[in-house]
């Protein structure tokens, strides 16, 4: 188990490695930095002076590990736009981004294990079918129109929840179930097939001339080995959340990582969009990490390989 | 002897496959009761009914279903899952795969008796660890921690019996369990399956299609053919004169050391097991019987061959001569 932990663990920080170092690339190829700091109307001596100021005037390599130092420290430099450090405009934005992910995550869990599970015990019949169907409805909604229709709704009509915020904790609600919209066609899938796979197996037959529960065999000896797939993609799902939330953080003017990189990239704050971009594809790193250990929490062949 | 299991007509549809075609057999207490037949027969199919799990679409009908004096036919799902894993327990073909990959060997054996008798756990792993080593198993300490990908195949076959012994069951229905194994595995299993029988007392009902398991354990045996029970007897009285043709054409497909001679070609029954449509009327097996006759169409007459030696054939008790095997 510690072996198989701490090669995953080297495998995460190699790719983090390879995402820094394209990160740090990306933004050489893109032009003289210089100049595009400087802006249009900077004359050669501005753009001079920038160089010297950056430090762009020393060799590339020097230039990497110089900024590799600082990014692994958490030190992403300074605004161009906001008067403030990057790491800070960050770290005041993730709480919100983090929760509105993991409200988004627990509701498509909790809508579509059961909806899988049951769709999978009635293979082939009616209910089967609608499960699919509610699935491809779900999967054909764009997030914007269904988050602007709940808001107009439960917001507007209704009054319930409030149509943007989050003062208060109800505020996550909506944009939570749009989020949730996104994965759980994906999971309701993945439940249903992994189930009627687990259920027509000989262990299940086994679990059955034991004499066993209905419950048991469905959720202790079917779903615990259904579940190794569905881990996986809502690790997944959960990353695209955490960095696909832009569309739903501007529908609900929720001021999360979203909302600052899509401020960032219309004010041309290269810093900021550097640093969203970095920390997002730490954290699915992180993510991915954390599901191989989840399953092989689950599936105990896993901990040898 | 008494009865444990009582089976009489047992009918199974699958769709529109006749699956078994009224088959009836007796496994007494202690006693072991081979099903034979080629692959495609119903043998499984009539284990699964007895336990109550056959796969969803499955239609059985029966006029009797005893087990242990009391009519199971009628039992509701939950009454059945209450005698599965208690008093009748099932292991099968395939060792490799009947275990859950995701749980100990001891988490998976006292489970059944949690489930059962809701023993306390420390007790369970102790029953549990008792059994391990009564099916030959060294160190049960260790294998109870195991997972079963961590075992061989011949372990994990005598850690399914174990298990399947776990609530003491007076019935254990056991399908080609030695099939997935090598030889000298298989001689061990059945060595073990023997021994528990007579300390046990067990009834086996034991499916195979290997004749040479059925000449070392079997008390009695009852053939089937293509759903139906074509021929049923005791051991010995079956081998010395088997009546029905398929039963013969069976047993020439097996070398006999000192009858079998060399260059001289083993027996084999040309074509394979028909599937039978609901409705079928005569033997099933007149397609390949080189003794079919017109009135192998008709209604099939189940005679008494010897005492406790049933066939169910159109032909005269001992036609051709003696026995032909």
């Amino acid at each position: 188990m510690l072996r198989f932990f701490l090669r995953r663990f080297a495998v995460a920080v190699l790719v983090a490695l390879t995402v820094l170092t394209l990160a740090f690339l990306l933004t050489r190829v893109s032009g003289d930095l210089a100049i595009s700091i400087a802006g249009p109307n900077a004359t050669q001596a501005d753009v001079d002076a920038i160089r010297e100021a950056y430090g762009l005037n020393r060799p590339l390599v020097v230039q990497y590990f110089d900024w590799l130092g600082r990014a692994v420290q958490g030190d992403f430099g300074q605004s161009y736009f906001f008067r403030d450090r990057v790491a800070n405009l960050i770290a005041a934005r993730m709480p919100v981004t983090v929760t509105l992910g993991l409200v988004g995550l627990a509701i498509a869990l909790v809508v579509s294990l059961p909806l899988g599970i049951l769709a999978a015990v009635r293979e082939g019949t009616w209910v089967d079918r609608l499960v699919g169907l509610v699935a491809m409805i779900g999967q054909a909604m764009p997030s914007f129109w269904l988050g602007l229709v709940l808001m107009i709704v439960f917001g507007l009509q209704l009054g319930w929840v409030p149509i943007s915020g989050v003062e208060t904790w109800d505020g996550y609600i909506l944009p939570g179930i749009v989020l949730a919209f996104s994965a759980i066609p994906s999971l309701t899938r993945l439940t249903r097939s992994g189930m009627i796979e687990a259920l027509a197996s000989d262990y299940i037959r086994t679990a059955r001339a034991k004499g066993l529960t209905r419950l048991s065999i469905l959720v202790k000896h079917g779903f615990r080995n259904a579940a190794i797939p569905v881990v996986s993609i809502a690790a997944v799902q959960l990353g695209f959340m955490l960095g696909g939330s832009i569309v739903i953080e501007t529908v609900f003017a929720l001021h999360g990582v979203g909302f600052l990189a899509w401020e960032s990239i219309s004010k041309n704050d290269f810093p900021v969009v550097q640093a969203v971009v970095l920390v997002l594809a730490l954290i699915y790193i992180a993510l991915t990490l954390l599901a191989d250990l989840l399953n092989a929490v689950l599936d105990p062949r896993l901990r040898t390989a | 002897m008494s009865a444990l299991l009582e089976v009489a007509d047992l009918r199974v549809t699958i769709g529109s496959t006749a699956a078994v075609r009224g088959a009836s057999l007796t496994v007494n207490k202690g006693e072991t009761h081979c099903l034979v037949g080629e692959s495609g027969c119903g043998k499984s199919i009539t284990a699964l009914s007895v336990m109550g799990l056959l796969p969803r679409g499955a239609v059985r009908e029966t006029t009797a279903l005893r087990f242990a004096g009391e009519e199971i036919g009628r039992y509701g799902e939950r009454q059945m899952e209450r005698l599965r894993g208690d008093r009748m327990a099932m292991i099968f073909q395939e060792p490799m795969t009947s275990l859950n990959p995701a749980y100990t060997v001891g988490s998976q054996m006292t489970e059944v008796l949690r489930r059962h008798r809701g023993t306390p756990r420390a007790q369970a792993v102790d029953r549990a660890a008792e059994l391990l080593a009564r099916v030959g198993i060294t160190a049960p300490g260790l294998r109870l921690g195991q997972y079963p990908h961590q075992l061989s195949g011949g372990l994990r076959q005598r850690v399914m019996i174990a298990m399947a012994l776990m609530c003491d069951p007076e019935l254990l229905i056991a399908d080609e369990p030695t099939t997935a194994l090598d030889v000298t595995v298989q001689a061990q299993i059945l060595r073990l399956l023997a021994g528990l029988q007579k300390d046990l007392g067990l009834g086996i009902l034991l499916i195979t299609h290997d004749l040479g398991i059925v000449a070392r354990v079997a008390d009695r045996v009852s053939v089937m053919y293509a759903g139906e029970v074509v021929e049923s007897a005791p051991t010995a009285a079956l081998f010395a004169a088997p009546e029905h043709p398929y039963t013969r054409g069976l047993l020439t497909c097996v070398p006999v050391p000192g009858k079998a001679k060399r260059d001289e070609p083993l027996g084999s029954i040309p074509g394979v097991v028909p599937r039978i449509q609901p409705g079928f009327a005569g033997c099933g097996f007149r397609d390949r019987c080189a003794q079919a006759s017109a009135a192998c169409a008709g209604t099939i007459p189940r005679r008494e061959a010897s005492v406790g030696h049933e066939v169910l054939c159109t032909l005269p008790p001992r036609w051709g001569g003696a026995a032909a095997a």
